[in-house]
């Protein structure tokens, strides 16, 4: 540990990654440029949200990291145990008891306080690259705000798929001003990016960081006659009977038998713990945890 | 009347080359201005200059806005000029890639222009698109085709239907039916002409063919070598050319 900074990063490094982030929070929405660094990691596992959770974690803070929802995967537990190597920062996998917490691809179920930081991985930083490949062009698009093409694209999902079928990286329009990709969350999770918390997005390999603060409106992009839906499987967890929370479908056996069950493993977890019992589950019991 | 365009002494020069210079001239709303002249005398220079899309050394391009009135599109704000490109004026390329999105529907296409004025009802947009596809002679079960899956003289109308479909108030186009063969490019032109005359619209056309301003222009100007060297009414100026090179572009068509 004594051969690291704290939090790996050097502290010229971590002021120039704080700049970003609080250029980021005074201009919602607005990708900020920064000049990402090597991180021991390959670009895709994650580097934007370990540099912009290295910039902001102090000794103090509790970490935590999901992985679409899990805390138990193995980019989940490397992250973790990064910056508990390099940082000596405390873990939990207890969303409520996290004052930072790196995600990739969902938000937790559990509504966030105004004292925790939600840090994004994010792959693609650029909602208009879809269409509009020239990164020179989208800058100028963001700046003047030329959102037309945003809606070209739920157009042509409406065209060939009768809906609007993007259901992950679903876009959004930031206190209405930038449009902003809010990375792969499903669009289940959109209307929780209006939150107490604060939130961090970190791109690496595109060197981006951008940020949603506190209570910031966050309105996902639709037609009028074709409004936002922020769909899940119409089921219940097989776990713990939560009706409301994000699920993830498994094949059970050979058979083809099913189960749905909560994304955010915490959520169904503590569930659990109080006793809720889904449709395929048994009553929680610590050492079958 | 106030003139739609007023074009003061423009030049454009790229080093030392002349692309266009002393170019001035109005145009009046419903008024169809062609410019013809062979290759490299300075055309397409000329046109991306009035429409913005090239500074020019020289001179003013003032448009009739709508709130200000006459203001000069050089020197007023990149954000402004961009909004004019996408309302009040339309650009019709050569090549219908250049104007078109390749990896969007036929119907997304037409509808750009539509969503960039925000237009947020699906149903309108697309009822729209499917006018204007019938109104460029593409029928309605081409609209979630790819342009990519259309032959040439499809995808120069599609890329028409696309530029009018906000009503613009001044179209410029480029060799709109340059590049097709010659049975495509009469159907071409009858379209444009009917369309011109249907929706009034105000037009600078640049092409090679003395037979498409022949049935569109109002107006002609001759350019060479970065000059105009001859302009007047179409009529006047096709049945009775005064400068030799245009009596000579006048006589080598009428013999093909
Ligand atoms: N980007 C450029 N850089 C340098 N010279 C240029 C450029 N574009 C045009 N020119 C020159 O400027 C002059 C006018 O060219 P322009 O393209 O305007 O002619 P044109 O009348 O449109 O020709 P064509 O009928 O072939 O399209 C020519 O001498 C041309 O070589
Ligand atoms: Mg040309
Ligand atoms: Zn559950």
């Amino acid at each position: 540990m004594s051969d690291y900074n704290f939090a790996y990063l050097d502290e010229q490094t971590k002021r120039m990654i704080r700049r970003a982030i609080l250029k980021g929070l005074a201009i919602p929405g607005y990708q900020v440029p920064f000049a990402s660094r090597e991180m021991p990691m390959p670009y895709g596992w994650g580097t934007g949200g370990v540099q912009v959770s290295a910039a902001i974690l102090t000794p103090d803070d509790t970490f935590k990291v999901i992985d679409q929802g899990a805390d138990d995967t193995t980019n989940a537990v490397s992250i973790r145990r990064f910056f508990q190597k390099t940082a000596g920062v405390a873990v939990t996998e207890a969303t409520t008891e996290a004052s930072v917490i790196q995600t990739r691809h969902r938000i937790p179920e559990q509504d966030l306080r105004d004292d925790q930081i939600l840090v994004y991985q994010v792959p693609i930083p650029e909602p208009l690259r879809f269409l509009e490949p020239s990164e020179v062009e989208t800058r100028k698009m963001h700046s003047l705000e030329e959102y037309g093409l945003m809606h070209v694209k739920l157009y042509e999902d409406i065209s060939q798929h009768g809906d609007i079928a993007t259901a992950y990286a679903y876009p959004v329009k930031v206190e209405g001003r930038y449009v902003m990709d809010p990375s792969p969350i499903p669009k289940f999770d959109n209307p929780k990016l209006e939150m107490a918390g604060i939130q961090l997005f970190g791109a690496g390999r595109e060197q981006r960081i951008y940020a949603i603060p506190p209570y910031t409106q966050v309105v996902s992009l639709d037609f009028d006659d074709y409004p936002f839906q922020p769909t899940k499987a119409d089921h219940a967890c097989d776990l713990c009977g939560a009706e409301d929370s994000y699920l993830d479908e498994l094949i059970v056996d050979d058979a083809g038998g099913r189960m749905f069950m909560c994304s955010d493993t915490d959520y169904c977890t503590s569930r659990r713990k109080n006793g809720h019992v889904g449709a395929q589950g048994v009553p929680f019991k610590e050492d079958a945890a | 009347m106030t003139p739609l365009l007023q074009v003061e002494n423009i030049a454009k020069f790229y080093g030392a080359r002349i692309g266009c210079t002393d170019v001035s001239f109005d145009l009046y709303p419903g008024e169809v201005m062609g410019i013809v002249g062979e290759s490299g005398s300075g055309k397409s220079t000329l046109l991306n200059c009035l429409a913005g899309h090239l500074t020019p050394d020289q001179g003013a391009v003032r448009f009739d806005t709508r709130a200000e009135g006459l203001r000069d599109t050089i020197t007023m704000s990149e954000p402004e000029r961009r909004m004019l490109s996408r309302t009040d004026w339309a650009f019709v390329h050569q090549h219908a890639r250049d104007g078109l999105r390749m990896n969007v529907s036929a119907g997304g296409n037409v509808g750009e222009r539509l969503m960039a004025v925000n237009a947020r009802h699906y149903g309108d947009i697309r009822a729209e698109a499917i006018d204007w596809l019938g109104r460029v002679e593409i029928t309605e079960d081409r609209i979630d085709d790819r342009p990519t899956a259309f032959s040439g003289g499809m995808q120069q109308r599609l890329q028409i239907a696309r530029n009018l479909v906000t009503g613009p108030r001044l179209v410029f186009m480029d060799e709109p039916t340059g590049g097709l063969d010659v049975s495509v490019q009469a159907r071409l032109l009858d379209l444009l002409r009917g369309l011109v005359r249907e929706m009034n619209l105000s037009a600078i056309i640049v092409t090679h063919d003395l037979a498409v301003v022949r049935l569109l222009a109002d107006r002609l100007m001759v350019m060479k070598d970065g000059h105009v060297i001859e302009s007047g009414l179409t009529d006047q100026v096709l049945d009775d050319p005064q400068h030799a090179y245009t009596q000579l572009l006048v006589s080598s068509v009428l013999q093909v």
